[in-house]
């Protein structure tokens, strides 16, 4: 059992910076999107669900990935881009179930509206891969206090890997936050709190100013 | 051969106030695997054009995060530059019948700067075509070659292309602003977008007394809606397209229009759409036609500001970086559906996308009839330019490229 106070592991805050890889393949049609969707790889599933949601973190109406986004400003299907966009990435262990998530959402629409299956888009969509280059920022933290600096001042890159990012590396329906406060400071409650924090709704900024929250209610009870 | 010395420094720690003090720390936590490493930028201008204010702004942030940043120059007579001239337009699918002469200078001048340039460096960043054919000087396994081309390659004329091509697919990669501009290559292909420079005049913040000056100098009224297009004289730009537009959203609204560019005195196309754009003005007082000294940047900034919602109908682009210099004032955007705009533009959240003139009528009055929903995109769009489109972000994204090329991932 880890002490309340000072943790055996330090939490080491990364920064992670993200090169976009444009991909061969591109679709006009929500067919195309289908047959793109089945066969790119998983770096870009990634970058369209996950990385999208640091890229476009400020916009918190409506906009979950560049699927739906597409979908909705490009073909105006309206109710796939609504099905589209309802997927939640934290409800997703893999890229394999996400990807086959997304796959059966457009199908099941072309299956049951062929004429517009088959209809061009306004403009193409391109597939894209994330390219992801993390270097350590020097900041080590063992305690509640530390951790709380640290995460005040982190870019929004940095915000992104730790908290976002990091669902899908670790393969867990956690976070690099939550990990360590649970972990190693055995402070799970905060670190359930922290985790509910809902990454759609929010900024990045606005879940930092959360989860700082979070920390200082935590602080008060000690 | 020669070496640029870039003007007008900026310290980096100025840019903290803009983006923030953790971006910063970001920045040098990037930059320090890299520190004393040997970068090499060269392309063929030293001034004028946007590869040339990009890299005289990028060069000296990076030399403060302590790279070994050199930017050289190549070297070139009138009949390179006008043979480079007619690839340009013909990669951007312009006619042209190349001739097997165009090729031999093409080559002849890229060997010339292949003896004088240093070429050396760990990193090596060609920027456009112009030096392409650098790449014969490259030593195998040696160093980085990375091409970043900043024009619009979807539809090349297939000539020019096809010989070009043949120098891309020996660099390590190639760097495109719009995924729509990239081309089906061996080489691995990332998108980097353009940047603006926040606290360059064109971008940095106004006083509102200086505004309203330039307001009172083109007898503009700063009580009734001001509708702005910031680009030069030319066809693609659609100056008379918009003009319709603004016929249509004035029978609503009682607006006016400012057309603003550079000069069109020495560019005999750009007098020949003044002269039309003039014409479709019928001397309306409440057009404002504005040729602007040398771009004036403090001016443009100023009008931008000031503006009710900036327009960018045009009807071919590159990246259109006046629609991040709006979105970067906060400014409600119509703009078209063209180049690299939907990258800046996306459609209801951080402006309005439109396709036609009639098009761009509707998006204009839907935002006069709706200045809330007006403001929350100008907001959303400042964020998505502080996200992706400032310099600091395109440094980052160098930074992330030449990590990973020395990761080899």
């Amino acid at each position: 059992m880890a002490d309340l106070n000072t943790a055996e592991t330090p939490f080491d805050f990364v920064t992670a910076s993200y090169l976009t890889r444009i991909g061969n393949q591109s679709a006009g049609t929500l067919a195309e999107l289908l047959t793109g969707l089945e066969h790119c790889s998983d770096a870009s599933i990634f970058h369209h669900t996950f990385q999208t949601l640091g890229t476009h973190h400020f916009l918190t109406e409506g906009f979950s990935n560049d699927f739906a986004q597409w979908v909705l400003a490009s073909t105006n299907r309206n109710d796939l881009a609504e099905q589209l966009t309802a997927l939640d990435i934290r409800d997703y262990m893999s890229i394999a179930a996400l990807r086959s998530d997304l796959c059966r959402v457009v199908r099941d629409f072309c299956d049951a509206e062929p004429q517009f299956a088959a209809q061009s888009g306004l403009e193409r969509f391109y597939f894209c891969e994330s390219v992801e280059v993390t270097v350590p920022l020097g900041r080590s933290t063992r305690n509640l206090d530390e951790f709380r600096e640290g995460l005040e001042h982190l870019s929004h890159a940095s915000f992104y890997f730790h908290f976002i990012s990091s669902r899908l590396r670790l393969q867990l329906q956690t976070n690099d936050f939550s990990l360590w406060l649970s972990g190693s400071l055995g402070l799970r409650t905060l670190a359930d709190s922290v985790n509910q924090i809902d990454i759609y709704t929010n900024t990045l900024d606005s879940a930092r100013t959360k989860m700082l929250r979070l920390i200082d209610r935590e602080r008060r009870k000690a | 051969m020669s070496e640029v010395l870039t003007a007008s420094r900026i310290p980096l720690e100025n840019y903290a106030e803009v983006v923030g003090a953790g971006e910063i720390e970001e920045l040098r936590a990037l930059a320090k695997p890299l520190r004393g490493r040997s970068i090499e930028m060269i392309n063929s201008t030293a001034v004028g054009g946007g590869v040339a204010e990009i890299l005289n702004r990028l060069v000296p942030l990076a030399e403060e995060l302590d790279l070994g940043i050199r930017w050289d120059v190549m070297k070139g007579a009138e009949e390179f530059f006008d043979v480079t001239k007619s690839f340009h337009n013909a990669l951007h699918g312009e006619p042209y019948h190349a001739k097997p002469k165009d090729f031999e200078i093409f080559l002849s001048y890229n060997e010339q700067n292949r003896a004088t340039l240093p070429l050396d460096a760990e990193f090596v960043v060609i920027h456009d075509p112009q030096p392409a054919a650098l790449i014969d000087a490259r030593k195998p396994s040696s160093n980085h070659w990375v091409w970043r081309c900043h024009i619009d390659l979807s539809h090349p004329n297939r000539a020019v292309w096809d010989f070009l091509e043949k120098f891309v697919t020996r660099y390590d990669g190639a760097m495109f602003s719009s995924p729509e501009f990239s081309r089906q290559l061996s080489i691995p292909q990332y998108l980097f977008y353009p940047a603006i420079d926040p606290l360059s005049e064109k971008n940095c913040p106004l006083d509102s007394e200086f505004i309203e000056q330039v307001l009172r100098r083109y007898q503009i009224d700063p009580q009734r809606p001001i509708l702005t297009q910031i680009s030069r004289f030319d066809r693609l730009k659609d100056p008379v397209g918009v003009i319709r537009a603004y016929r249509i959203v004035k029978r609503y609204f009682d607006c006016q229009l400012v057309l603003a560019g550079g000069s069109a005195s020495d560019d005999p196309e750009g007098a020949l759409v003044l002269k039309d754009v003039l014409r479709a003005a019928e001397q309306d007082p409440d057009i404002k036609i504005l040729e602007l000294p040398a771009w004036a940047p403090l001016e443009v900034n100023a009008l931008q500001r000031a503006s009710t919602i900036v327009v960018q109908k045009s009807l071919r682009e590159g990246f259109g970086l006046t629609v991040s210099e709006a979105l970067w004032k906060k400014k409600p955007v119509v703009a078209s559906a063209v180049g690299g705009i939907p990258s800046q533009i996306i459609h209801k959240h951080t402006g309005l996308l439109a396709h036609s003139v009639e098009g761009t009528a509707y998006q204009i009055r839907f935002l006069l009839s709706h200045p809330q929903i007006a403001a929350k995109l100008g907001e959303n769009g400042h964020e998505h330019v502080k996200e992706n489109f400032l310099i600091t972000q395109k440094l980052k994204r160098y930074l992330a490229l030449f990590l990973m090329l020395d990761r080899g991932l």
